[in-house]
């Protein structure tokens, strides 16, 4: 047995684990702590929106409320649980034994985690945030409680984070695939976080400026947005799309690439147009950042600016229809299992679709000066982040749990999840493109009887009731397969086409007893077709290197966490106590980082014998 | 599968919900050439879009009823196709002509409504009609450069006529949108912006503030009263006349007050001549003819009554409330006769 893990209490095991596998179980944890955090939210503003002059909740409340649903949901819940599955999935997906820098990644997870928690306690100090997600400058320089103070600081800590969890898959997809593993064989998930975490090193450094110099106009007392003192608000919006638009993409690629596992998988046939698939999705990434100034467009760039970002933002669509294609083309001559992961998935398929679609319709500039900031913009951006993203999310959790937990989710249960969540999801966005059509203006907590919008809200809200009930489904379903679930197989599906899947439920620590050798694409396809079923190993079986665990990672964030309110509260530098833990915290930061590099950290290893010991079941 | 029949329900209902959006509010039933322009481009879109969401649905029904698994067809491998040339090229090609079919008019149109020299070359002509919007939190001014007057709230704008708006944000960003006449535009605070547009019916349009401002940005709205040339060239000349004067003996009361308590912030005079930045509150010159009381309620003494006793209760985080210290009973009704005074046609 490999012993030393084992024996630590279960608490202190994840609090300084540094193994990829442990590190995806937090992620999920947390990220879908923060789902249900964002997700009663939501249900807050439909139930006061469910009728008109409803006063359920209003002014500042509604808005903080507005405000924190959307950057929980992208920055808290979205992120992190797509985080999950790149640390879940990638390594086994390259043959893998972790991740590039195990020591990192444990950090980035605290950093990612400190900062949520940091931006959530507002909710007890004073208010939370009430600027929008997008918190443009003019709003959060004049907004007087500490709420977009506690935004800054957390998303600047979580950012951290989440930009070292991209260098981390970049270098480990780069230098860690098995023998055999070429650019052109790797799965297409792996692609997709392998172009994901370029897009995050591209685009994240974007908004921490733009954090860092809001953060330095509401607490330093500079004046880089602040137009009486010659500042410019409008840099402020344009670094926040330079990086938010590349967000979506970050966001929703991974689940291009959960789909793209997952449809082939169930329809036992490989993915159609493999190259062009990872063609498209270069090029989706690339255009990402070719038109942030589309959510720009009533901001009065001029002709010129909005006619050149109208049409760079239509060309999008091709690589994307080109996938949609592909998937569709994929299924066609298959054999379709209709699993619940596949039912996500192929559900995806015509919902996205409804996202692109109005995607287009926005990008033309002159009728986006009518739907902008309107409720038909609702509309597209939750067919896209919900039918793209959320779909993901839930078809990579149906489809990966085994791997993960070494169980298969009910699947009964997971069918009643997925039909009420679809039913609900429909039944909330659509009407709301006709809302904004109807003059319905986003962020509004109330709208006047008699404007006409009575029923479609009514019916949106009933649907937001759908969602919050398919929600709780999973969670029972989540308990129930804990407890009454089956062991599940190695290949658990018995699908299974790439990697992960030739190794036990969950994987061992080490992951792979002996690292694989890759003859194909669709690795143990072409084994279960030209072979016995079985990876072919690159190397005898011998010692396997590991790192050890550490607390550093969490004391280092801890660190920041402390500073962070030394920072909101110093008061120009004339509150002492504030800027003594300020330093405090900085000093706990840099001085465990000072530890880490004075302390040789040479890792341990697992002996041959114990390796034999558990018994390669695959 | 049964959802798709659901969906199909709900895109029906969508359909006919779409055909009754309100003519004073809503894009689909556009009321000036600029939301007419911009409607014409919403329809070419959808239809392209509905085209693409039908090829997508067919062949996706299709693919999903006939290739399901079936029992007995556990151990058949299907083919395993690694692409096909000519469906991806063909896939590729055919959204590009789509596109560059929706690309055209975007930019034509791109250029027709945001060429800002082209909106000032128009704005210099002699009989052009400009109205300076300045937004605020959470309020609407207009002034009427040429004729020197200000007013709030309402904007009169006469029919047929093209408009040309020089739009500024005086404390945070706002933006600008009446749905049924234009698309919207910001008001920044760094520098104006400027847009035009039209009515072709005499009416009342409903307009917005689009840009989140905080906690009554849903409660930012103003009217956009299209007349007559005959009657906006009578408005013009009568709001140069609007100077505050009271003429009852309950409105002079109230007069007294509004001196000694609001004149700090409002003008009850529409020739207010400070700079932009110093007119803290709407102008109250034609608060008589206005259709609301601070732009959401409607206008009637009971909400007077209502708003000058508490605004917070109305208006969420509005500028008003506690700077005006504590009214009287009776001092709300003098003030209240006053303000229902302040109007043209008497």
């Amino acid at each position: 047995m490999s012993s030393v893990a084992k024996k630590k209490p279960l608490l202190w095991d994840y609090l300084t684990t540094v193994d990829h596998k442990k590190i995806a179980i937090l992620y999920l944890i947390a990220g879908g702590f923060f789902f249900l955090v964002g997700g009663m939210e939501a249900l807050f503003i439909r139930i006061q929106l469910i009728k008109p002059d409803n006063t359920f909740l209003v002014g500042d409340a509604y808005n903080q409320v507005l405000t924190m649903h959307g950057t929980t949901m992208i920055f808290l819940a979205a992120m992190p649980m797509i985080f999950a599955f790149f640390n879940a999935v990638v390594p086994l997906q390259i043959g893998a034994r972790d991740v590039a820098f195990p020591f990192l990644n444990s950090l980035g997870f605290w950093l990612f985690f400190v900062g949520g928690v940091f931006l959530n306690l507002s909710w007890f100090l004073g208010g939370a945030p009430d600027a929008g997600w997008t918190s443009y400058a003019t709003l959060a320089l004049h907004s007087k409680s500490h709420g977009v103070d506690f935004y800054l600081l957390g998303l600047q800590i979580s950012g951290i984070g989440t930009l070292a969890g991209g260098i981390n898959f970049l270098a480990t997809i780069i230098n860690m695939r098995a023998p055999g593993l070429t650019y052109m064989r790797m799965p297409l998930f792996t692609w997709t976080v392998f172009v994901t975490s370029a897009l995050i090193l591209f685009a994240f450094p974007a908004l921490t400026i733009g954090l860092a110099l809001l953060m330095f106009d509401r607490l330093f007392g500079t004046a880089f947005f602040d137009a009486s003192l010659g500042g410019n608000s409008m840099i402020f919006e344009h670094l926040f799309w330079i990086f938010g638009h590349p967000e979506v993409y970050i966001l929703v690629l991974p689940a291009f690439g959960i789909f793209s596992d997952i449809i082939p998988a169930f329809s036992k046939k490989r993915l159609f147009g493999y190259s062009s698939m990872v063609f498209a999705t270069v090029l989706i990434g690339f255009l990402g950042f070719m038109v942030w100034a589309h959510h720009m467009f009533t901001d009065g760039l001029g002709a010129v600016a909005n006619a050149i970002f109208a049409v760079a933002t239509m060309a999008i669509a091709v690589p994307t229809g080109v996938k949609i294609f592909n998937w569709l083309l994929t299924m066609w001559g298959g054999q379709i299992r209709f699993t619940t992961p596949m039912l996500w998935s192929v559900a995806f398929i015509p919902s996205f679709v409804l996202g692109g679609v109005t995607g287009i319709m926005n990008a033309a500039a002159p009728a986006d000066y009518q739907f902008h900031d309107s409720y038909f913009v609702v509309a597209h951006f939750h067919y896209v982040i919900v039918g793209g993203v959320v779909f993901g999310l839930f078809a990579g959790a149906h489809y990966w749990w085994p791997k993960m937990f070494g169980k298969i989710l009910n699947e009964t249960l997971g069918k009643i999840t997925f039909f009420l969540f679809f039913i609900g999801f429909h039944l909330t966005f659509f009407i709301q493109h006709f809302l904004g059509l109807m003059g319905m203006p986003r962020r509004y907590f109330t709208y006047l009887p008699g404007q006409g919008l009575d029923t479609g809200n009514m019916i949106s809200s009933i649907g937001a009731m759908f969602m919050g009930l398919a929600t709780i489904v999973m969670l029972i379903n989540v308990v129930y397969t804990a407890i009454k679930g089956k062991k599940a197989a190695g290949d658990a599906w018995g699908v299974g086409r790439t990697l992960e899947w030739s190794i036990p439920s969950p994987a061992p620590e080490y992951n792979f007893a002996q690292i694989p050798y890759v003859r194909g694409l669709d690795a143990l396809w072409v084994e279960k077709m030209e072979g016995d079923g079985k990876m072919t190993p690159a190397e005898p079986l011998g010692d396997i290197h590991m790192p050890n665990s550490s607390i550093l990672p969490f004391v280092m964030s801890v660190g920041l966490f402390i500073a962070a309110f030394g920072a909101m509260y110093n008061d120009q530098l004339k509150n002492h106590t504030a800027v003594g833990v300020l330093i405090l915290g900085l000093f706990i930061t840099f001085g465990s980082m000072f530890l880490r590099s004075w302390i040789d950290d040479h890792g341990f290893h697992i002996h041959k014998e114990d390796i034999a010991d558990e018994g390669v079941e695959a | 599968m049964k959802h798709w029949r659901l969906v199909s329900l709900i895109s029906l209902i969508a359909v006919i919900l779409s055909a009754c959006g309100h003519a004073n509010q809503s894009t689909l039933n556009p009321q000036g050439e600029v939301a007419k322009m911009q409607y014409d481009l919403m329809k070419l879109s959808t239809l392209i879009m509905v085209f693409v969401v039908a090829v997508v649905t067919v062949l996706f029904l299709y693919v999903i009823v006939k290739y399901r698994h079936r029992k007995g067809q556990e151990n058949i491998i299907p083919k395993q196709v690694e692409g096909n040339h000519f469906l991806e090229l063909l896939w590729t090609i055919i959204p590009v002509i789509l596109l560059i079919i929706l690309a055209v008019p975007t930019v034509s149109q791109t250029f027709k409504l945001s060429d800002e020299k082209q909106i000032s070359k128009d704005e210099k002509k002699k009989d052009a009609i400009v109205i300076n919007v300045n937004a605020h939190l959470f309020w609407w001014e207009f002034e009427y450069p040429k004729q020197k007057f200000i007013t709030s709230q309402d904007m009169y704008i006469p029919v047929g006529k093209k408009v040309i708006l020089n739009l500024k944000g005086q404390d945070i960003k706002h933006s600008f949108w009446v749905p049924s006449l234009a698309g919207k535009i910001d008001t920044n605070v760094e520098g104006e912006n400027k847009m035009w547009l039209s009515a072709d019916k005499v009416g009342t349009y409903n307009g917005f503030c689009a840009e989140f401002c905080g906690p009554s940005h849903s409660l930012m709205q103003f009217k956009v009263k299209v007349v007559s040339q005959a009657d906006y060239d009578k408005w013009l000349a009568d709001m140069k006349n609007q100077k505050g004067q009271a003429v009852t003996a309950d409105a002079q009361e109230g007069e007294k007050i509004f001196k000694q308590s609001c004149i700090g912030c409002h003008a009850a005079d529409a020739n207010d001549t400070r700079p932009p930045a110093a007119r803290l509150a709407p102008n109250l010159a034609n608060f008589g003819d206005r259709d609301m009381v601070a732009g959401i309620a409607k206008n009637n003494e009971a909400n007077i009554k209502k708003w000058l006793t508490n605004p917070e209760a109305m208006k969420p985080g509005n500028l008003m409330t506690g700077k005006y210290g504590d009214l009287s009973a009776d001092q709300i009704d003098a003030l209240t006769a006053y303000l229902t005074s302040l109007k043209i046609a008497k």
